[in-house]
């Protein structure tokens, strides 16, 4: 059966879905049909961001249960720079803005704007991981690598994760620069860009999680 | 240069893994020789490999969970049959074999057998129901496919390759932390479900963005079939449970493999948290595999019954209850653990009130039947199968809630009894209500009545003859996974157990047979109109199979029940709407994406196993490549005439046309 | 996918999370990302500022911190990813309160069950004293 237009049936016996199908055409809203690509790509993208956070809290909650766990180690409180973090969460915080910067580029077509604030949101994305590195670096020089504790453990862990996801994103950075060098602004390549927008600004969002619970209640606490 | 992997690696000294390999090694290579030179190659990557079309993947997926099942039943069968004969005396199968017997059981069953099963019937039936043309994302649907495949087939090469966990289907540390457990069974259970793992999260994605966002004009929430409301919850759960075994599983893969303290004995390590975090995974996991599987049998009973599904509101209502609430529920798989008395009664209330939601479930099921026509075809067996079974299930489940009994019970044959009997006779029988209802949608043909009930029957009692005992032995003190028992009395319960387990075979060979002699038997049992159960939703509304692009023009729902609607008013009427006007219809072009990334994956996966590490980089880079390779690409679709949409759905109408004419029921 | 549909006939009232309803303009959209900018490190100085003032008191620190991470995330939100409350973004935002309502279960229960499993099994605690001495 092919159809293109259903006249109204009889009324079903137990009203399912009354009250519905009626008013207003929001596409999504099973109205007007399935939705324009670029609110379906956004759409599953939010969908898989979440999910990503849930698996952050998971770290998170491995974290939060082995906080104390340091089996006679240093504790946050002996190792956590906060100068350090403060720069690190700085460069996030800019880098995240040029991405914003970009996405206003790339809607108003402007290439060059575009290129600009993309390579400014690597540089201060770049900077980012270089201090977690070095930080990193410098702990587990000093004794406080991973398998010292189960405290330190859950650190690397839930702080190196967000690392490499920023690192992820700074791979997908690059290629999505490429495309829309190579290809300009078209419309699969900017609903692209949508998601890559959406993955940088929720990196942000995880780190305020991050410096907060791991250094600042941990350096405190 | 190949790190751990040596010669050594294959068990050239155990008869039971070689032979077995052996014959299947086999069977791989003739069905591949038997594909290479007859010339189906060509036709199979074209039509089916690349394919990034919802049915056919659905349908991949589901073959895939069949074999599957086939290589678990053979597990069970060596379990069954060892502690049928294991009384006093060793049996037939040492411990470290029987060890990893049980644990490939569960996880292929589950991860690989009832996982796949559940996302074939979702994934083919879904976009069908909502009326649309594909799923949200269509190559990363492929990519899901293969990469389940790839976790499947690590898990298979365990059998020759090394050796596979013996730690049970969820490693518990500490035993399953290097210390204890330095080979690489593990690594191999590890790296095989992450990999599936992302597969699976990727299907999730994909499905809610479908159902959420991409359905037919006037498909409103509230009119989508009870198949796409259960699976929406499935796949919210999908998204939300998942992350959290990934990262659990990270975790002792990082204990395992450079030395990190999460879930050790030493440095402040703590195993309880492995299971507290596997079991928020694990708990939730339960309903993605049976919130569909009462998707299925809500559709079954509906349409076998001549009705609408009664209650239709209170079952949704109960199904995005179930959708939260087992989120908060997953302490009671470790009740005995030790948590205080307070942090149990919650657990042990919170998961006696899921129950309701079920109960809610089966009611609504059973006045859908009172009154109606109702039809007793196979998938309407299969169904009122499963509501005798799951309510015996449900009722031993909320004994398992109350944590003072769960004290007696647990770690026993109770417990595997109870889980088999909401599985088998929650999740299977669905599937095969499903497959047998759903076939001639994807194939053209109806299934072998005569065939189907005695597989049907076969499989319904020798569940019970199975699994009754089970309960029996777990009452009277056994506790699972024994490789050997010097206790008498449980020893006739093994055996009827295992005489239970010959009834099962039985009811799998009726179903190779159905499926052989439906095959032989086609032309009598061809779906011409594309509706052959006098179906409700608007997968009945198109030709059977359908084409590529499912609807020729999308359909407009103007009705709670969108087919029935159609069909009635033609009824009235006596005719068919006018046809429409077709328009040429894009679709996406097929995509090699999903096998190149799997098999890199796989690659990637083996290496990581055995600590291959250049073959790590070069099966990472080889993944990357290929999605900047498809990234790259310049036309994503292709356009299907108009004209070819016509003669496509006139072909259809004629059969249709044809049948209204005789139509003679009531109207 | 596209279904040979048109896409446009009529103004969906639909968004895609990240994506701003209004009509496109640039300056506006700077002075969006400038006011977030302002706010959130804003709210980052606060933050790290506290732990070295007295302003308030000591105990009370580490929720004082909690709040502002929220509040700082609720910024994030706003003004760069463009989650309203408007009718367009009611999928996107309930998606999100679904993953929130997920994240405070997972993390709140592990963090109930796993210290209450720490107390309880304490060698020679009230309670192991009890349940031993059945």
């Amino acid at each position: 059966m092919t159809t293109a237009d259903i006249a109204a049936p009889r009324q079903d016996p137990y009203h399912i879905g009354h009250g519905h199908g009626h008013g207003s055409l929001a596409r999504g809203h099973g109205e007007g049909g399935p939705a324009p690509k670029r609110i379906i790509v956004g759409y599953g993208f939010w969908i898989f961001l979440l999910s990503d956070i849930v698996m952050f809290s998971a770290f998170f909650a491995a974290f939060a249960v082995l906080q104390g766990e340091t089996a006679g180690g240093p504790s946050g409180k002996d190792l956590f720079d906060l100068r350090i973090t403060a720069i690190e969460t700085g460069c996030l915080l800019i880098s995240s803005f040029m991405c914003g910067m970009a996405s206003l580029a790339a809607e108003a077509r402007r290439a060059l704007w575009f290129h600009a604030a993309m390579a400014a949101t690597f540089v201060f994305g770049a900077a980012f991981i270089y201090l977690e590195v070095r930080e990193f670096w410098v702990l587990v020089e000093q004794g406080a690598g991973p398998t010292r504790s189960a405290f330190l453990s859950a650190f690397f862990t839930l702080v190196g994760c967000h690392g490499l996801h920023v690192t992820a994103g700074l791979l997908w950075l690059l290629t999505m620069m490429a495309q829309i060098f190579a290809k300009g602004f078209r419309p699969d390549i900017l609903r692209r860009y949508l998601c890559f927008s959406l993955f940088w600004h929720a990196l942000d969002i995880i780190w305020v999680a991050l410096f907060t619970v791991v250094y600042l209640m941990g350096a405190g606490a | 240069m190949l790190g751990k992997l040596s010669w050594d690696a294959i068990p050239w000294h155990e008869p039971i893994p070689m032979v077995t390999s052996g014959v299947i090694v086999l069977v791989v290579l003739g069905v591949l020789a038997w594909i290479v030179i007859g010339g189906h190659l060509p036709y199979l990557w074209r039509e089916w490999i690349t394919s990034v079309d919802h049915k056919r993947i659905g349908v991949m997926y589901i073959l895939l969970a069949l074999a599957m099942l086939v290589r678990g039943f053979a597990d069970a069968i060596m379990m069954r049959s060892q502690q049928a004969v294991a009384f006093g005396n060793d049996g037939y199968l040492p411990p470290e074999h029987y060890n990893q017997i049980f644990s490939a059981h569960g996880t292929i069953m589950i991860f690989f057998g009832a996982m796949p099963f559940v996302i074939g019937l979702m994934n083919f039936v879904i976009p069908l129901q909502l009326g649309v043309r594909d799923v949200a994302f269509p190559t990363l649907n492929s990519v899901g496919f293969w990469l389940t495949a790839t976790g499947a087939l690590l898990v298979n090469i365990s059998l020759v390759v090394g050796e596979f966990a013996r730690t049970g289907w969820l490693p518990y540390p500490p035993l399953s932390e290097a210390t204890y457990q330095p080979g690489v069974g593990v690594d191999y259970y590890l790296w095989a479900i992450q990999i599936s793992g992302v597969g699976t999260l990727l299907t999730g994605v994909n499905l809610v963005t479908t159902i959420l966002k991409m359905r037919a004009p006037g498909m409103s929430y509230l009119r989508m079939p009870m198949f796409c409301w259960t699976s929406l919850a499935s796949n919210l759960l999908i998204i939300a449970a998942f992350p959290v075994l990934t990262a659990t599983l990270a975790m002792l893969t990082l204990d395992r493999y450079l030395g990190f303290h999460f879930f050790t004995n030493e440095a402040g390590g703590n195993m309880m948290m492995f299971m507290n975090l596997i079991w928020a995974w694990g708990h939730p996991e339960v309903y993605i595999l049976v919130l569909p599987a009462f998707g299925v049998f809500s559709e079954v009973i509906s349409t076998f019954s001549s009705k609408p599904l009664f209650g239709y509101r209170s079952m949704v209502v109960a199904t995005m209850f179930i959708c939260i609430v087992s989120f908060t529920v997953w302490l009671h798989h470790f009740f005995t653990m030790g948590a205080g008395p307070a942090v149990n009664a919650v657990f042990g209330i919170s998961t006696s009130i899921i129950a309701v939601g079920t109960g809610v479930k089966i009611y609504n099921w059973l006045f859908t039947m009172y009154g109606g026509r109702v039809r007793f075809t196979t998938p309407m067996l299969w169904s009122l199968g499963f509501m005798i079974t799951f309510v015996i299930g449900g009722m031993t489940g909320v004994m398992l809630a109350i944590p003072p009994a769960d004290f007696v019970l647990h770690n026993s044959m109770f417990l595997v009894a109870h889980f088999h009997n909401v599985i088998i006779g929650g999740v299977l029988f669905a599937a095969f209500a499903g497959l047998t209802y759903w076939f001639p949608k994807a194939f053209g043909f109806t299934l072998d009545e005569w065939w189907g009930k005695a597989a049907f029957w076969f499989g319904f009692i020798g569940f019970y003859v199975t699994f009754m005992p089970l309960y029996i032995a777990g009452l009277l003190g056994m506790t699972r996974r024994l490789q050997r028992y010097d206790y008498e009395p449980w020893h006739v319960w093994m055996l009827i157990a295992a005489f239970g387990t010959a009834i099962l075979f039985a009811g799998v060979a009726c179903q190779v047979i159905q499926l052989v002699v439906s095959i032989r038997r086609r032309e009598q049992l061809r779906d011409v109109t594309g509706d052959p159960w006098d179906g409700r939703s608007l997968e009945w509304a198109t030709a059977s199979p359908p084409p590529v692009f499912n609807f020729a023009v999308l359909p407009n729902v103007s009705a709670d029940e969108p087919y029935w609607a159609i069909k009635q008013h033609a009824r009235e009427q006596n005719r068919l709407r006018p046809e429409p006007e077709y328009e040429e219809i894009e679709m996406p072009r097929n995509s090699p994406t999903g096998f190149v990334c799997a098999f890199f994956a796989t690659l990637m996966g083996f290496a990581l196993i055995w600590h291959i590490w250049w073959l790590v980089a070069l099966g990472f880079v080889g993944a990357y490549a290929t999605f900047v390779v498809f990234a790259w690409r310049d036309v994503p679709e292709y356009i299907i005439p108009a004209s070819e949409v016509a003669r496509l759905d006139r072909e259809n109408r004629s059969a249709r046309k044809e049948a209204l004419a005789t139509y003679t029921g009531p109207m | 996918m596209t279904h040979g549909h048109g896409e446009d006939h009529f103004r969906d009232l639909d968004s895609a999370p990240g994506d701003e309803r209004e009509e496109f303009e640039l300056a506006a959209g700077v002075r969006g990302y400038l006011l977030g900018l302002f706010l959130a490190t804003l709210l980052t100085a606060i933050s790290f500022a506290l732990p070295w003032t007295n302003i308030i008191w000591k105990p009370g620190i580490p929720v004082a911190l909690v709040v502002f991470a929220i509040a700082q995330m609720g910024v994030h939100l706003v003004f760069f990813l463009h989650i309203t409350t408007s009718p367009d973004n009611t999928n996107n935002i309930l998606a999100l309160a679904f993953g929130v309502l997920i994240v405070f279960l997972i993390i709140g229960g592990s963090i109930w069950i796993m210290n209450n499993l720490n107390r309880n099994m304490l060698p020679g605690g009230e309670q192991t004293q009890m349940q031993m001495g059945h």
